[in-house]
């Protein structure tokens, strides 16, 4: 595939877009939803990196969350129900030259698409991923999640929810070969912005589950987190957020946090009394999927004429 | 143990005399003697059915793989069956562990693994008496079996053994007992390394084969060991050849003709690989699983030279949706699986047919439902490919009959997909996935190979389903290319890629994505008849059982049956032509290697019987009273069976 070999060495620059430029049409969230706010800071990210709209590719599932590429005006595929993640490794492993997003919710990523979510982990290919996390399935209107807190009442669940839910930042540090774990919250945009920018330069496969409110069937969820600050964990570290002196007066719960330390992320990964924000794992030398099985060949017409016939000398009688 | 004693044992109980009704030269007792070899009588032979078979791991296979080979260097023609067993170490001594190969070696060029077996090598009576027991040997046929377990420790061991060659004694098989691990403790510490090419080298005396190209062809499939190995187990060849020569009384000769142009010997699933090759596909994305496997084993093997990947993925949905991933953004990508994986990929394959993605899907069928038959062949998934996915997905399926044709379809494949943005279905099976046959050398064409991938700019406002409104097709626009930006979606769209709830939309995407199809039928040709043009019985087939059905056909009609039959290679669409065929004939089948109810059941009749799968299509689509034949053994259909079922039904037709 030599065109994009080529876009590989002459890595075009493109002007500075406006936003507005990366907006196709207007969402059809709810209001209050807080996929909004996660299509603003990524909108803002485009932007401010100057993505090239015809490289950059936006893979989702099926769920609210998953209508995030119909917003972009970049090249998209919405495709199946847990899915996303192998149609990006897909994508990534032919186009190492595109950059891949992907949108997944907490029941496309951590229930129908679990197995794909844990060996993209082990694949560690160059993608960022944003699992928006809102407890719940919405576009089906109010069924018990995987992340469900033990005892919310859904349709599915009339009495209330029995089982522990999954704890999507212990489930990706528990995986060999994760090499970028970060958690954010859809109301503090700031964080956000810079956590889904981290996660973007980083090269691998980067996690980051965003904690979103739902104000159609769990209002109540976050409320307490929105509204109290000291239910908040902010992690800081030059290797990671930086916070602002405003943002730190009202989020006085802080914690340096080196992100290269595994056994730390864990502990604060497993915490329940507190909310972390921040950047909770990184590992920028994680081996990835494609660089190891990329070819470096471009495969000519005189070069499969050349195996070929190699190979028919073998079994030739 | 004292080995003279086995000896003599193993040369006085050889044999009793014969009433083989099948074989006409009279036994000669066997010589004790290794100086001289004997000038024996040479029965020539128009073709000959040779099975090897042994516990697992004892090497039958490679000495069957090798010997037809040699044979097929030689310039016979040959067809090779491998006898599998399903577990991976099977216990010792057991029917169901039965390892080996089935070589059906003649004078002409052979299109399937024929009827039943003339000659049979057992390494124990066990294996032996599997097959004794499906049937699959020729009354009185020849068995060389290994004698060692006369003298086993076990009683019940050579109890077992002596009951068994008494029974097939009986029964009036041409029985050999040899010494063959006697004879290689002679040479080889182990035998159980190395007996295989004693073996090999016996069956090279039988059947009068060259023994340089067999010496020569030894050394190539040990060219990757020590040289030490290699003439170890020349040792073991020559010393098999030379115990025949001096100790059997059956020398034959299968006539060679050299085909002039050059050939190359491969199996169905590395036809396949060498053709996904050919065809310039760039990624192959799979999940481990019997039989489809072997075709990822050696394009895992070749395919980074050609640059291309194999992506061993998580699941079979996985390697479906990464496949579709490759394809949407560059060339045309393949999965391969067999049936189970089959089936777990059916919605992702919706998504590509919405999607209009371009996609090869290779199923490797087995028999099913379940896990079925994994190292089975069976031809039961061709509804499930015509009609599997939910909702409606129209999409190419395509059957390969030969190896070679498991080579070029990969080609076609590639090309049908690519040029009406269409999932392919190729089906193959078990039977050809591991069946070998020699064909013409193929020589490269850069036709095969995809263009590379569009990545020009568009004009602005390039509508992404543009479709006509005459064919359905649009233009494919490849991430990368300015001003194509859309998001594709799995779910009713537009032709700007829009969501859309619109009934008329939907109406409107669907009937372009089936036009598609309409579009792709045009271009195919209406199949040869092979046979006659008109007569009694037309036997309609699809796939692998092509050789079996035109043996079958070729031998009724030297008994003046008028049947003739048909193959085909697309069943979705089916070509034109096919119904003026059929009015052609008195009477219309398909003969299948899926199920079908029978009718001489007291609870089946016409209103319940289910019918195989390519009948009912068939049935459906011209509204002709289209009967069906078929087995599910796991075995290739029989010429010989098929014959049999057309004198019946021929005969049927007459009262």
């Amino acid at each position: 595939m030599s065109s994009a070999t080529t876009d590989r060495l002459l890595k075009s620059d493109t002007d500075r877009l406006p936003i507005e430029d990366y907006q196709r049409c207007d969402p059809r969230w709810c209001t209050g939803c807080g996929n909004n706010a996660i299509l603003t800071a990524v909108q803002k990210l485009c932007r401010d990196e100057r993505l090239p709209r015809e490289k950059t590719v936006f893979v989702s599932g099926i769920g609210c969350s998953s209508r995030f590429p119909h917003y972009m005006n970049t090249y998209g595929f919405h495709s199946l129900h847990g899915r996303a993640l192998p149609i990006a490794e897909g994508i990534k492993m032919r186009r190492p030259d595109l950059h891949v997003f992907v949108n997944t919710g907490d029941g496309d990523c951590c229930s129908i698409g679990t197995a794909h979510w844990i060996h993209a982990i082990r694949y560690n290919m160059d993608m960022t991923v944003l699992m928006h996390d809102n407890n719940i399935y919405g576009l089906t209107k109010m069924q018990t999640s995987p992340t469900s807190p033990l005892g919310l009442i859904s349709n599915t669940s009339p009495r209330g929810t029995q089982l522990q839910p999954i704890n999507p930042l212990s489930v990706t540090l528990g995986v060999a070969n994760a090499s970028f774990v970060a958690q954010a919250v859809d109301w503090i945009p700031d964080l956000l912005y810079q956590t889904i920018s981290r996660a973007f330069h980083h090269k691998g496969f980067s996690f980051v589950r965003i904690l979103q409110r739902c104000p159609e069937y769990v209002p109540v969820l976050f409320e307490e987190a929105v509204k109290d600050p000291s239910k908040i964990l902010l992690l800081s570290h030059e290797n990671g957020l930086k916070i602002s002196a405003d943002l730190s007066k009202v989020y006085r719960n802080q914690e340096k946090h080196d992100p290269s330390n595994a056994d730390r992320a864990r502990e604060i990964a497993a915490m329940t009394d507190r909310i972390p924000i921040g950047i909770l794992y990184h590992n920028p030398d994680a081996p990835r999927h494609e660089d190891v099985e990329y070819p470096d060949k471009l495969g000519t017409p005189q070069m499969i004429k050349t195996v070929l016939n190699e190979e028919f000398d073998k079994f030739t009688i | 143990m004292d080995t003279k004693t086995n000896s003599d044992v193993a040369l006085t109980t050889r044999l009793k005399p014969m009433t083989a009704p099948l074989k006409t030269s009279t036994k000669k007792a066997v010589k004790k003697t290794t100086e001289k070899p004997m000038k024996k009588p040479v029965e020539i032979l128009r073709e000959h059915i040779v099975e090897i078979l042994s516990d697992s791991g004892e090497g039958a296979q490679k000495c069957g793989q090798t010997f037809a080979a040699i044979a097929a260097r030689m310039g016979n023609g040959i067809w090779t069956v491998e006898i599998i067993p399903a577990e991976i170490q099977p216990p010792a001594r057991s029917i169901e562990g039965a390892s080996g190969n089935r070589i059906r070696v003649g004078s002409k060029q052979i299109s399937n693994g024929g009827d039943e077996t003339d000659l049979i090598v057992a390494f124990n009576e066990q294996v032996l008496i599997g097959r004794l027991r499906a049937k699959e040997l020729k009354p009185g046929c020849t068995i060389l079996l290994e004698n060692k377990w006369l003298h086993d420790r076990d009683p019940g061991i050579i109890a077992s053994y002596s009951q068994t060659r008494d029974e097939i004694i009986e029964q009036g098989y041409n029985v050999f007992e040899i010494p063959m691990e006697e004879e290689c403790l002679r040479y080889v510490k182990d035998p159980k390394k190395g007996k295989n090419m004693f073996v090999l080298g016996m069956l090279c005396s039988i059947y009068s084969m060259d023994m340089d190209m067999a010496r020569e062809q030894v050394a190539f499939i040990f060219r990757k060991k020590s040289k030490v190995v290699v003439e170890s187990n020349h040792v073991l060849l020559q010393a098999g050849y030379e115990w025949a020569e001096s100790n059997l009384d059956i020398k034959y000769q299968i006539p060679t003709t050299k085909s002039e142009e050059t050939q190359i010997v491969v199996n169905g699933n590395t036809s396949l690989a060498l053709g996904v090759m050919a065809s310039g596909m760039r990624v192959c994305a799979m999940y481990p699983i019997t039989p489809a496997t072997s075709a990822s084993h050696y394009l895992s093997e070749v395919f980074q030279r050609v640059g291309g990947v194999v992506h061993q993925a998580e699941d079979e949905i996985a390697a479906c949706a990464f496949a579709i991933g490759a394809s949407y953004a560059g060339k045309c990508a393949l999965t391969i699986t067999s049936g189970p994986g089959y089936s777990l990929k059916q919605e992702a394959i919706g998504l590509a047919v919405m999607a209009e993605i371009p996609l090869v899907v290779i199923n490797v069928q087995r028999g099913g439902p379940s896990t079925g038959q994994p190292t089975k062949g069976e031809q039961s998934d061709l509804l499930t490919a015509c009609y599997g996915s939910h909702g409606d997905a129209p999409k190419v399926v395509m059957a390969v009959s030969t190896i070679e044709d498991c080579f070029y379809s990969m080609i076609t494949a590639r090309r049908i997909a690519e040029t009406f943005h269409m999932v392919v279905v190729v089906l193959t099976d078990a039977n050809l996935a591991t069946a070998q046959q020699p064909f013409v050398r193929p020589q490269f064409s850069e036709n095969w190979v995809a263009e590379p991938v569009d990545q020009n700019s568009l004009p602005e406002g390039t509508t992404p389903y543009d479709w006509d409104g005459q064919t359905g097709l649009a233009r494919r626009l490849v991430p990368g290319q300015p001003h194509g930006m859309h998001c594709i979606t799995g779910l009713a769209h537009d032709r700007n890629s829009r969501v859309a709830y619109d009934p008329e939309i939907n109406q409107e995407g669907m009937r372009h994505r089936s036009l598609k199809l309409a579009a792709f039928q045009k271009t195919l040709k209406t199949p040869p008849v092979y046979g006659g043009g008109d007569g009694d019985l037309l036997i309609v087939g699809w796939g692998s059982s092509k050789g079996a059905i035109q043996e079958a056909v070729e031998r009724s009609r030297a008994e003046d049956l008028k049947v003739s039959s048909l193959n085909l290679k697309f069943i979705q669409p089916l070509p034109s032509g096919l119904k003026n065929i059929f009015q052609r004939f008195n009477k219309v089948m398909t003969v299948e290697s899926n199920w079908n109810d029978d009718l001489e059941s007291d609870l089946i009749d016409e209103d319940n019987r289910r019918i195989s799968n390519l009948a009912l299509i068939l049935r459906s689509r011209y509204l002709v009273d289209i009967d069906c034949w078929g087995e599910v053994k796991g075995q290739p259909l029989k010429p010989g069976a098929i014959c049999a079922m057309i004198q019946e039904k021929l005969n049927l037709k007459g009262s």
